[in-house]
């Protein structure tokens, strides 16, 4: 059978910087990635990130993506494109479809960088055509160059629902309305600003009740909520959309963690179901780690990071003997707990603590 | 509908482009188009029915199985990561549709 010394398991941030870190110190790497383009999330996100500078803060996602696959061009690794992981079995094999075919490998180390899916809420109707995900309509107009509709509700006043509806006025949609269901605006106040110079309004105690239509979305009923998220009666309109668009949370693609046994705890700091790992990112399936979205929701940057923790980590414990990896996996964890330092970063923290403990607590060698 | 300007998008490229055929009748995408984009592009949002119920795309990365079509007699195509390509025939897929692939219509 074939075998690759690390397998990583998803190409976006999180992926190459793994892929990159373990080539460096010597293994022999292979990505794995259902999509044509590697690049994960990044290659459809037009607009410049926030983050630090270290982690490319201030380029356009669809430039970093470019940059990390420049990381990945080296011999020691193999890149699949267009082929989906299937599943991991309890012997090491994985399984795959490589542009429809069928086959297997076996690994010594496996890095599962799967990244997250978007979350869908409850509310009538909420199966219609053309309620979508935010994220979906970003790829939708940022890589096909096709608009979802012509007039949209966004639900969701974090940095997706406010980046993307940002990207739908420049793409010339309109932008009925954001709506949140919290007190306040959870993304930051510049991507807010831009979206109020065009006049869009921000509704915050605001939540969605119904989807309206037949066939598809012709309409959407949104309503006041109090701070226990209820509904307000007397307080429903009805808003002349074709598009309603939920940015409302992320959670960890997991289904590989559950196929290969990975403990797992519903942890809603990190997104929901997690997999427990300790410091080296590692799950309590000896030799299988997780890095990025899959392992927390938080953002590009961190996922980098954790990339190269899990990347060099992975190598290391192999027997690979390089400074460099030493070097670079203390800085990466430096890096990560100053990204997470301060109030932003206190869900994340807390999150992470209980991860590590019940990891610890479940008492693997 | 395309986006036709962008401020940092290059839109201006030349994309082929290319016919397909939806539940009989033909329709013309743009090479790069998913199955899904093209649809879309072409204002079809309704691609299956589960149940009585119509469903679109949800995620478009492959994640959530709302948009299984059945494409070339298969089923259970997820055309939002499916790549459009010459004379398609491209079908709403009825529930789970038929195991048996071809379906006569
Ligand atoms: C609208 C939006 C705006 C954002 N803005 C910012 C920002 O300004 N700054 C910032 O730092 N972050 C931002 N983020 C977050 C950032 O994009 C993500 O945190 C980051 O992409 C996570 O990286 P990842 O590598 O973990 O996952 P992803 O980027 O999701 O990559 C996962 C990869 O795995 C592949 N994959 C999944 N399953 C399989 C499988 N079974 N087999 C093979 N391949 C598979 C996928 O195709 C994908 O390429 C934003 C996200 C969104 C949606």
């Amino acid at each position: 059978m074939n075998f690759t010394e690390v397998a990583v398991i998803g190409g976006g941030p999180a992926g190459l910087s793994a892929a990159r870190s373990a080539a460096e110190a010597g293994a022999n790497v292979t990505i794995f990635d259902r999509n044509s383009r590697l690049g994960g999330q990044l290659i459809k996100q037009t607009h410049r990130f926030f983050g630090s500078e270290k982690e490319y803060a201030g380029e356009r996602g669809i430039r970093i993506a470019g940059i990390l696959e420049e990381g990945v061009t080296a011999e020691r690794i193999t890149i699949k494109r267009n082929t989906t992981v299937l599943g991991i079995y309890e012997d090491g094999v994985i399984t795959f479809s490589e542009n429809g075919r069928y086959d297997k490998i076996t690994a010594e180390k496996v890095i599962i960088a799967t990244g997250a899916s978007e979350k869908q809420i409850l509310f009538e109707n909420n199966d219609l055509p053309g309620v979508y995900g935010a994220g979906a309509v970003q790829t939708l107009m940022n890589l096909y160059g096709v608009l979802p509709g012509s007039r949209v509700l966004m639900v969701g006043a974090g940095n997706i629902g406010l980046i993307v509806s940002y990207q739908l006025l420049q793409a010339g949609v309109h932008v009925e309305a954001v709506i949140e269901a919290s007190y306040k605006i959870g993304g930051y106040l510049v991507h807010a600003s831009k979206l109020r110079r065009y006049g869009v309004p921000i509704l915050t105690r605001t939540s969605i009740k119904a989807a309206v239509g037949e066939e598809e979305v012709e309409g959407a009923i949104i309503s006041n909520v109090d701070k226990d998220f209820n509904f307000i009666e007397g307080t429903e309109r009805q808003l002349d959309v074709d598009t309603i668009l939920l940015a409302t949370g992320l959670s960890p693609l997991n289904e590989l963690i559950v196929n290969v046994g990975c403990k797992q705890r519903y942890i809603p700091e990190l997104g929901g179901m997690t997999a427990l790992r300790d410091e080296s990112l590692e799950t309590t399936v000896p030799g299988v780690y997780v890095a990025g979205d899959v392992a927390s929701i938080e953002e590009a940057s961190s996922a980098i990071l954790e990339g190269i923790i899990a990347g060099t980590s992975a190598a290391i414990e192999m027997g690979f003997i390089s400074e460099k990896a030493h070097r670079d996996r203390e800085e990466a964890i430096l890096r990560l707990n100053a990204l997470r330092a301060g109030e932003t970063g206190r869900k994340i923290r807390e999150g992470m603590k209980k991860a590590l403990t019940e990891r610890e607590k479940s008492n693997v060698v | 509908m395309r986006i036709k300007e962008h401020p940092i998008l290059d839109r201006s490229e030349n994309r082929k482009s290319i016919s397909f055929s939806f539940e009989g009748k033909e329709y013309e995408g743009l090479e790069g188009d998913t199955i899904a984009s093209a649809l879309s592009a072409n204002g079809i949002r309704v691609l299956r029915d589960h149940g009585g119920r119509k469903r679109g795309f949800f995620c478009a990365i492959g994640n959530c199985s709302s948009c299984l079509m059945e494409v070339n007699g298969r089923t259970n195509v997820r055309v939002c990561t499916e790549l459009l390509r010459d004379n398609m025939d491209i079908r709403r897929q009825d529930d789970k549709g038929s195991i048996f692939g071809g379906v006569e219509r």
